[in-house]
């Protein structure tokens, strides 16, 4: 998978936050085998905290895409996005603006405009969006080469959602790398995403909440692997009814 | 001179966004800065003048999902 030119191998990206303890983290971060993890920006603290992360991150060898979560306006979102580039020393950004409080969803307005500007300033944005066709076309538009719809509200665990949009998605935009971010909760949610054809999963809270961070992180590898080669195998269609998988010529007449 | 720094106030000597690091103690490379809402660039730490009742962010990297 290519995303901006650059070569991806795995197709799980891991978030960074609300595990146990940042050595938790590291294991969940190797056990996964992803390349990408994000991360946030937020006040330093008087004893350097945040430094203290940075080498830990530093430490797993991955790529850093950075975000803008928390952001609820346009400008806040720019200037997050400014100062992330500075600060990891690179032009990845996942673009997040806010729209709503409760469900965490997108105000993909805001979005639309927010990718305009970064991606003109050079960026390249991996905006959190909804599964809407129309956004994702004028997300695309203002430069993005590549989408992460939503599967579920953020740190739900619900699992997809709305597959069907999903699937119409990949349809609609067979070139663009898709994805999923947020609302995985379990391995067959993350395996259900890639059977659809989504190209990666993007989860946090699914293994830093597990009881086994590393153990849900090798899993969802596992399925995300699974999934994909299921996709790729060209899945049979659903049928109604039953069909006999055993043939029926040949049998033997006793009555 | 009184100025903001992440939401809690700070009386600082120096005049510029620079010195106000040093003297608040943010030596670490791993921060970025913002006044009052607009991103100041490492490079451009030295020039921008502060004021009184200036809003200063200063970032650092943290877990994130």
């Amino acid at each position: 998978m290519q995303i901006y030119g650059t070569d991806i191998t795995s197709r799980l990206l891991l978030g960074t936050a609300q595990y146990p303890s940042p050595a938790i983290l590291a294991e969940a971060v190797r056990a996964s085998r992803t390349e990408i993890i994000t991360v946030s920006l937020r006040r330093e603290t008087a004893d350097g905290s945040g430094t203290g992360f940075w080498e830990h991150l530093r430490q797993t060898g991955c790529r850093i895409l950075p975000n803008t979560a928390g952001c609820h306006s346009v400008q806040e979102a720019v200037t997050t996005a400014r100062m992330a580039r500075e600060l990891f020393d690179t032009p990845w950004i996942k673009l997040e603006v806010i729209g709503h409080c409760d469900t965490l969803q997108p105000d993909v307005f805001g979005l639309v405009e927010a990718a305009r500007i970064l991606s003109a300033d050079g960026f390249q944005v991996f905006p959190y969006t909804t599964d809407d066709l129309v956004v994702g076309e004028k997300l695309l538009e203002a430069g993005c080469e590549v989408l992460m719809p939503w599967g579920a509200p953020i740190g739900s665990g619900q699992g997809l959602r709305t597959p069907d949009a999903l699937q119409t998605m990949r349809a609609h935009f067979p070139e663009v790398p898709l994805i999923v971010d947020a609302g995985i909760g379990r391995p067959s949610d993350a395996a259900q995403a890639m059977e659809l054809g989504m190209d990666a999963v993007l989860l946090n809270t699914a293994v830093a909440k597990a009881g086994d961070p590393a153990g849900m992180a090798r899993a969802m590898a596992m399925a995300i692997a699974a999934g994909r080669a299921g996709y790729k195998a060209d899945p049979m269609e659903r049928r109604d009814m039953a069909v006999p998988s055993t043939p029926v010529l040949g049998m033997a007449e006793f009555a | 001179m009184k100025i903001i720094v992440n939401a809690k106030p700070h009386d600082i000597a120096g005049n510029t966004l620079e010195a106000a690091l040093q003297e608040l103690g943010y030596t670490s490379p791993a921060v970025a800065t913002a006044l009052n809402g607009a991103f100041v660039t490492r490079a451009n730490r030295g020039d921008a003048q502060l004021a009184e009742g200036d809003r200063l962010e200063v970032l650092a990297p943290m877990q994130g999902g």
